[in-house]
């Protein structure tokens, strides 16, 4: 895995939208050869959406041949609710972009058979040939999506009740109303993360470290789903100092002496 | 940037899904909306003639935008309606000579330059024969390229205080006989595409006709009246919702008797209700002072209107319009030889300016003191005066110093300075 150790919040953004902007333009996507791109939601990608769509409006970047996948929406969150995952994508990314409706791919999760929502996103995933690259970020529980402690780490697309430190961190987006949070979502699975040919996740803020911890230098651990990566082939993990608070001071040191060679990949 | 198309074209693909209509569809790109209160770096998106939510078109439709237009940052505001109008370039709506219609659409033409997409043709004190004969010509409709749209006629008299008749002729005031229907219907003849009526509560039998007019939709309005305050908020109670250019044609402000002006802050409006007030904002009518404290005392009911005369839009100089002589200087408009004002001649784009220029509201607030007020007071504001997704495409294009660029109704360009 590549851990590539930033400043602060607004370096780990361009960063990671300069590494998506490259890695499309040297895909050279066209008509008959989309880019598929795993997205994510929530705040610390929001960011990287605006460093991207910066990109775009100065002509840098096209999304017309790419195709998205979002990892998660709420069930039974109305879709233009304002906190659905469905309203986050096309307030911050979409509507900016040169993106077409049928390229971007949310599940929807006022589906009449939610198994079925879920079974058709894989499907949709396989006739697109398969992942390029899924951006994700980390929860504080360390879960991918919403991958829970305790998710199993071959998963598939499915219905997952929500953990009590989720539904807690979700709370301020819902007048810090609990009751109000939903309760459960329909997630990509741990295993539909890593059949993407390359893994990009983002941490950034002291209150992700401890599951940054556990993701890099523990085991490979249901409990904390994100160490699932340790096995993937391609796998790059951006985030800032603070973020590197729990981390052992040689890891850090090690990933940082090799910054130059990392810088190459984002060059404009 | 300039238009250009984003559809179709792309080698293999298949035409957008636009599963609900195949009308082509429009998105405003590079400006401020004014939309929920603030203005707002958003595109505008348009199709058949109203606002179209574009996240609902994305998912719902899997469409996209037909054309882009290049708005160059400026503002774009939903068009201004004037709910007190006489006339304007020669044109008075209450002379029945000539072709009523036409000289109506004159006007109409017109004043899509001060980025007025609707208004109410307004109608002083006049002899029952003129309104039997007016009224059925002025019918609600539309706007267009061929001019703003008619939300409803102003009957503004003639039952009024003669005290305080300003400039209507003294001789065709009437009073009510019982105030009921028979007395509306002798003078007025017809009701039908009326919007608003000013009348006087302080007229005996006043009671039955403002709660006859309110209980056909038609929005009732205080003015050229002696009412004190008590009789204002029983007309309130009534139903009576407007002001009619308020400080003009009725008691000054006392501190022991508000008279009108005190509605502003009355406590005795009925829950649920609110009263608007109209302010003529040409620095002639009302000292900007009193404008302040008109403003500072109730903002949302500030209702921005002309109240133009025949004479607006006429270039300076003297001019004969009907029996009166009239000398045009500047903003003011004399009866000639004599420094007595002949009606208000401003522009509604320069009453927007003045009106933000002299009470340091927000460019927002004064936005909507022209369009989402007037809406509000008439009842329309789901389908005029905003820019929410749903309702008709009638908006302007603004620069920074609120000068109008464009006007557009139902989505289509009818003006460009």
């Amino acid at each position: 895995m590549k851990l590539i150790i930033l400043d602060d919040y607004e370096q780990v953004s361009e960063w990671t939208a300069k590494y998506i902007r490259n890695r499309i333009k040297k895909f050279n996507p066209g008509p008959d050869r989309f880019f598929t791109l795993g997205l994510p939601t929530g705040s610390t990608p929001l960011g990287c959406y605006k460093k991207l769509i910066e990109y775009h409006k100065k002509g840098e970047i096209s999304f017309q041949y790419v195709k998205t996948f979002n990892m998660d929406e709420y069930v039974g969150l109305p879709r233009d609710h304002p906190e659905s995952y469905h309203s986050f994508m096309w307030n911050n990314f979409f509507k900016h972009i040169d993106i077409r409706a049928e390229n971007a791919h949310i599940l929807d999760g006022n589906a009449s058979s939610l198994e079925k929502e879920c079974q058709d996103f894989e499907a949709k995933i396989k006739a697109a040939g398969g992942i390029e690259l899924f951006v994700g970020g980390i929860g504080p529980d360390g879960h991918i999506a919403f991958n829970e402690p305790g998710s199993s780490l071959v998963s598939r697309t499915r219905v997952k009740t929500l953990a009590m430190d989720t539904i807690l961190a979700n709370a301020r987006f819902f007048d810090g109303d609990l009751s109000k949070v939903p309760t459960m979502a329909l997630t990509v699975g741990v295993g539909t993360v890593m059949d993407a040919r390359e893994v990009m996740i983002l941490i950034t803020g002291s209150h992700k470290a401890f599951a940054l911890y556990k993701a890099l230098e523990e085991g490979v651990n249901h409990m904390w789903t994100v160490s699932a990566f340790q096995q993937h082939p391609q796998a790059v993990f951006v985030c800032d100092e603070d973020a590197t608070q729990e981390l052992r001071v040689k890891t850090v040191k090690y990933f940082k002496g090799i910054m130059d060679v990392h810088n190459k990949m984002v060059l404009d | 940037m300039s238009v250009f198309k984003c559809r179709g074209g792309i080698s293999g693909e298949m035409p957008s899904n636009k599963s609900v209509s195949d009308a082509p569809i429009t998105q405003f790109v590079s400006c401020r909306i004014l939309k929920d209160h603030r203005l707002q770096w958003e595109d505008l998106w348009v199709r058949e003639g109203k606002i179209l939510n574009p996240e609902k078109l994305f998912f719902d439709e899997e469409g996209f935008a037909d054309h882009k237009v290049d708005c160059g940052n400026k503002i774009i505001a939903p068009g201004f309606i004037d709910v007190q109008i006489n006339g304007g370039y020669g044109i008075d709506f209450s002379q029945a000579s000539g072709d009523i219609r036409r000289g109506v659409a004159q006007v109409a033409k017109k004043i899509l330059e001060h980025g007025v997409t609707s208004f109410c043709p307004t109608l002083v004190t006049s002899p029952p024969d003129i309104y039997h004969k007016v009224i059925p010509e002025l019918r609600v409709q539309d706007g267009g390229p061929e001019g703003a749209g008619i939300l409803g006629i102003h009957l503004e008299g003639p039952f009024i205080s003669e005290q305080k008749r300003g400039a209507h002729p003294p001789k065709f005031l009437r009073t009510f006989k019982a105030g009921g229907v028979a007395d509306l219907m002798e003078t007025y003849g017809h009701l039908d595409n009326v919007a608003l009526v000013t009348l006087a509560p302080e007229l005996a039998n006043s009671a039955a006709a403002i709660r006859e007019l309110s209980g056909r939709g038609i929005v009732v309005s205080l003015g050229h009246s002696m009412a004190d305050l008590s009789q204002a908020e029983e007309a309130v109670q009534n139903g009576a919702i407007f002001i009619t250019h308020l400080f003009n044609a009725m008691l000054p402000f006392h501190h022991r008797d508000p008279g009108i002006v005190g509605l502003l802050t009355s406590d005795r409006i009925p829950p649920g209700r609110m009263v608007y007030y109209g302010m003529i904002a040409d620095g002639i009518h009302t000292h900007p002072a009193a404008l302040r404290i008109a403003h500072r005392a109730h903002p949302a009911g500030l209702v921005l209107v002309t109240d133009a005369v025949t004479a607006m839009g006429l270039p300076p100089g003297q001019h004969s319009l009907g029996q009166q002589q009239i000398d045009i200087q500047g903003l003011h408009a004399y009866v000639a030889g004599t420094t007595t004002l002949s009606g208000s001649i401003a522009t509604m784009d320069m009453c927007v300016r003045h009106f933000r220029e002299v009470s340091g509201c927000t460019v927002e607030a004064a936005l909507e003191a022209a369009s989402l007020h007037p809406a509000q007071l008439l009842g329309v504001s789901n389908r005029k005066g905003t820019l929410e997704f749903g309702t008709d495409a009638d908006f302007i294009v603004l620069d920074d110093t609120l000068t109008v660029r464009e006007t557009y109704i139902a989505g289509q360009q009818v003006w460009r300075k």
